[in-house]
């Protein structure tokens, strides 16, 4: 192992189950490792950070191949919440916390949250609506001058 | 395999520095892999992570995750990292003599 990356960060846009979790396993991995690491949150991605929202994301029943759902199936009232309810049971199996014990996990780790001050705008939303743990809302010139010297990772 | 000399045995370490036999570690081996990883002294808090990562280890054949470490350890996540900047659970299974964790969380 000669190649080592020293700092990461992670942009996490989605707002699906399955579209929050690659991130924030990848910057918990990474402080894990040692890595410096930033998670900026964009767009529906917000929702892992929102107060009211983040134990509430589920994974997407409809529009999602990956499942194997035949899409009138996934779009019965109730599919969306078990899927989501099985599938938090097999991960907490595995020790993979809820989103809102892993965000905070991560932020605990020494990792910095931040919000896109675009998608705060959009939403209507403001620093009230987030997690003591979100450092600050930012811009993505910002974005950029934090990840500066560093790999950047979008998801 | 490689070999190291550690306070003065030689054992069996990976590529990166770990443990390959448990067995042959002892404490005056943790003080010296922890200096050449960047912790110059380990305090109260420091053994009282190493010793979990083995005991645990040594009992059930895996190293727990961070969060458990969190959890069970005595010591907080914001704690363990201030404790072990590079990696706790790496970090605390690398001076502990144990294998390197493989888990992803």
């Amino acid at each position: 192992m000669s190649a080592t990356i020293e700092k990461v960060s992670i942009i996490i846009s989605k707002g699906s189950l399955e579209g929050i979790y690659p991130g924030l396993i990848m910057a918990n991995g990474a402080r894990m490792e040692g890595i410096e690491a930033n998670v900026f949150f964009t767009f529906f991605g917000l929702d892992a950070i929102n107060r009211a929202k983040h134990e509430h994301v589920r994974v997407a029943t409809v529009g999602n191949p990956g499942l194997h759902l035949a899409t009138w199936a996934g779009a019965i009232p109730g599919v969306s919440a078990l899927v989501t309810r099985q599938l938090a049971r097999e991960m907490e199996k595995l020790d993979i916390p809820p989103i809102p014990e892993f965000v905070e996990m991560i932020a605990d780790s020494g990792a910095g949250l931040y919000a896109c001050k675009a998608s705060v705008d959009l939403f209507k939303l403001s620093g009230e609506d987030f997690i003591p743990q979100v450092r600050d809302i930012i811009t993505v010139g910002e974005f950029y001058g934090q990840a500066a010297g560093g790999e950047i990772i979008f998801t | 395999m490689n070999t190291v000399t550690l306070a003065g045995a030689t054992v069996e370490v990976d590529a990166e520095g770990f443990l390959v036999q448990p067995e042959q570690w002892n404490e005056r081996m943790a003080e010296e892999i922890a200096r050449a990883n960047g912790i110059e002294a380990l305090t109260d808090r420091h053994w009282q992570v190493i010793s979990f990562m083995r005991n645990t280890y040594l009992q059930t054949g895996s190293a727990p995750s961070v969060r458990s470490l969190g959890k069970t350890s005595g010591v907080p996540i914001k704690e363990l990292y201030e404790l072990f900047p590079k990696g706790p659970s790496k970090l605390a299974a690398k001076i502990g003599g144990i294998p390197k964790p493989r888990g992803c969380i």
